[in-house]
């Protein structure tokens, strides 16, 4: 937005004094209420987990822990096991990012480019799941994944079972193929006059043009995966192979307070460090992908 | 993949079907260009017959299934429906939900919109707020939860605290029957929060100053402007996002499931979270499906007004 576009209060109305003063009231009541509302849970959090445990169940509590414990970050780190739950959930994020990135993107390009007979039938399919909520179909996909038709193989607890499902993102597909339909023709056509095959066009061409929208749906298929509780719940049973947003929970029960907030903390940073780094694009993404539809 | 070395007519790209019988040679190399779109299709049709598809059929037919894992499902007919509608909890379940959606709608929907609205007036520290208020929709939401299941623990809770710092009788919160249901609602709209305001700024930066202008011109007051300029200009992505909003917290799980338990007395028992529980603590599969299958069918009428809206709005 440019500095001079007019909103719902007109800049006359700021530069009067009147209008200065109420504008700078308001200012500060909404500087605050953001710091109280959502900057001040996450610094209970993160300096809840420096007190002791008798510190932490007093009341009235304390602003400012009287003595750190950072060692109970160090505790939470051995005793939940966090490097092999923060591992898993790597390992089930990167991996989910790579097949969707190449699957959906390889989809996306046949759907858009290569015409392939039916491909309409099929984009409508794929469509129609944005239909279907998700979380409505879980056990159903649960028993596919328990015992995968015609090769009757069981993938639970086998990080394949987050892999393959996430590829069936009916919006992140649409997204790239939608990108894919406004490459300009005849770049792609010149391409392959050049004698370039379509797997060569793809690669060499299209995506590098597709940086944009290739960086949207990465920062989506890697946030899907982190923050999801409920499929990782259901198919990973097995506790050396559970993500940490399972294992926390999970383990909640069985560790002192401190030493749960404390891995909470580091179970959040990080998404919240990702979205720092790339917070511009994030944010902007969200603004633009709404207004258009 | 081969290398495609034939050379193909660029001169028309939409290429037209050939009046006469194709000659054998095109006919080869339409069905390789065939081959080459559908190679390039494939692993990602699989996926979505496997974990999309085949689950959605699946569910539809594993409701009139008595189905235990290992052991060849049986047709039971309505059975699964008949025991699921009969299930105190049931009842229960629906009632938290939709009452859980409506408070969401309430509570999580008027405060965006306010919120966006006095956020576009501030000229100062825009990157600061949007970044602010978007930090919990980045925190895991089962860290969230824990976090919130902390604040409202009756003793230490910060909850409880803050109350007490401005004299104000404690509550229950998750504790009591009456306060679990609205004391959920306020984490999930805490943590969602983000998402829906900067939706409404990225909205209400498009609607042209020249409306607040004509309006103030004709002696429109400040609510009068939101009533008249604002809310009209923005009507279309506030159904949307009510509508996905609805879609999304009719599948509540996560809150439920972390902070309460479903607890106290079934009061915060959900739809997604019985399902849950007939798949994974009675094993009754076919119950599950049954239920999947009335939830699919509410909010698939949900996600087909949803689609409906965008497109029409989307051509005109």
């Amino acid at each position: 937005m440019t500095p001079g576009t007019r909103t719902l209060i007109s800049p006359a109305a700021l530069a009067r004094p009147r209008g200065k003063a109420l504008y700078w009231t308001v200012f500060t009541a909404v500087v605050v209420l953001f710091a109280l509302a959502f900057l001040f849970p996450v610094y209970w959090m993160v300096t809840g987990a420096l007190k002791s445990p008798d510190e932490v169940a007093r009341t009235p509590p304390t602003l400012l822990p009287e003595h750190w414990h950072p060692g109970r970050y160090t505790d939470a780190w051995e005793l939940m096991e966090l490097p092999r739950h923060l591992g898993n959930t790597l390992v089930q994020a990167a991996g989910a990012w790579a097949f969707q990135l190449v699957l959906c993107t390889a989809a996306a390009y046949s759907l858009s480019k290569l015409r392939p007979a039916f491909g309409k039938v099929v984009l409508g399919g794929i469509l129609a799941t944005l239909m279907v909520p998700a979380q409505a179909l879980v056990v159903p996909k649960y028993l596919t994944i328990a015992d995968l038709p015609l090769i009757h193989t069981n993938l639970l607890n086998d990080p394949l079972a987050v892999w393959l499902p996430a590829v069936a993102n009916a919006f992140n597909l649409y997204l790239l193929k939608r990108f894919f339909d406004q490459l300009p023709r005849d770049v792609l056509e010149a391409a392959e006059i050049d004698g370039a095959g379509k797997l060569r066009v793809l690669w060499s061409v299209v995506l590098p043009m597709s940086r944009p929208v290739l960086g949207v749906v990465s920062i989506f298929a890697l946030v899907a995966v982190w923050q999801d509780f409920l499929w990782p719940l259901m198919v990973f049973s097995d506790t050396g192979e559970q993500p940490i947003s399972v294992a926390l929970v999970q383990l909640s029960q069985n560790v002192q307070l401190t030493v749960l907030i404390a891995a909470m903390v580091i179970a959040s940073i990080p998404m919240v460090a990702l979205f720092l780094v790339f917070q511009r694009h994030i944010i902007a993404g969200i603004g633009a992908g709404s207004t258009k539809g | 993949m081969t290398k495609t070395a034939e050379r193909r007519p660029v001169a028309h790209p939409p290429v037209p079907p050939p009046p006469t019988p194709a000659p054998a040679g095109r006919r080869r190399r339409r069905l390789a260009d065939q081959a080459r779109a559908y190679g390039f299709l494939l692993g990602g049709l699989l996926c979505f017959a496997l974990f999309s598809w085949y689950p959605a059929i699946r569910a539809v037919v594993i409701s009139f299934q008595k189905y235990t894992p290992g052991s060849p499902p049986e047709w039971a007919g309505t059975a699964n429906f008949t025991r699921v509608l009969h299930d105190p909890e049931f009842a229960d379940a629906w009632r938290n939900t939709l009452a859980f959606t409506l408070l969401a709608l309430l509570i999580g929907f008027a405060i965006p919109f306010v919120l966006a609205l006095v956020l576009n007036e501030l000229r100062h520290a825009k990157a600061f707020f949007r970044v602010v208020v978007y930090l919990p929709v980045m925190i895991p939401p089962v860290v969230s939860a824990l976090l919130w299941k902390w604040f409202y623990d009756p003793g230490a809770g910060l909850a409880n605290e803050a109350l007490r710092l401005v004299h104000l009788p404690t509550s229950h919160w998750t504790n009591g029957t009456g306060t679990a249901l609205v004391s959920l609602v306020l984490v999930a709209t805490w943590a969602n929060m983000g998402g829906t305001v900067l939706v409404y700024l990225a909205a209400l930066q498009s609607i042209p100053g020249e409306l607040y202008e004509a309006a103030e011109l004709d002696g429109a007051s400040l609510l009068q402007r939101v009533r008249h300029v604002t809310v009209p200009q923005t009507r279309f992505v506030i159904l949307m996002l009510m509508l996905l909003q609805i879609i999304a917290t009719m599948q509540v799980f996560t809150e439920p499931f972390v902070i309460t338990g479903g607890g106290p007395e079934n009061s915060t028992v959900t739809v997604l979270y019985l399902i849950y529980k007939y798949a994974f603590l009675y094993n009754d599969f076919g119950g599950a499906c049954a239920l999947s299958v009335m939830l699919l069918v509410l909010l698939g009428a949900f996600s087909a007004l949803y689609l409906r809206l965008t497109r029409t709005e989307g051509d005109t």
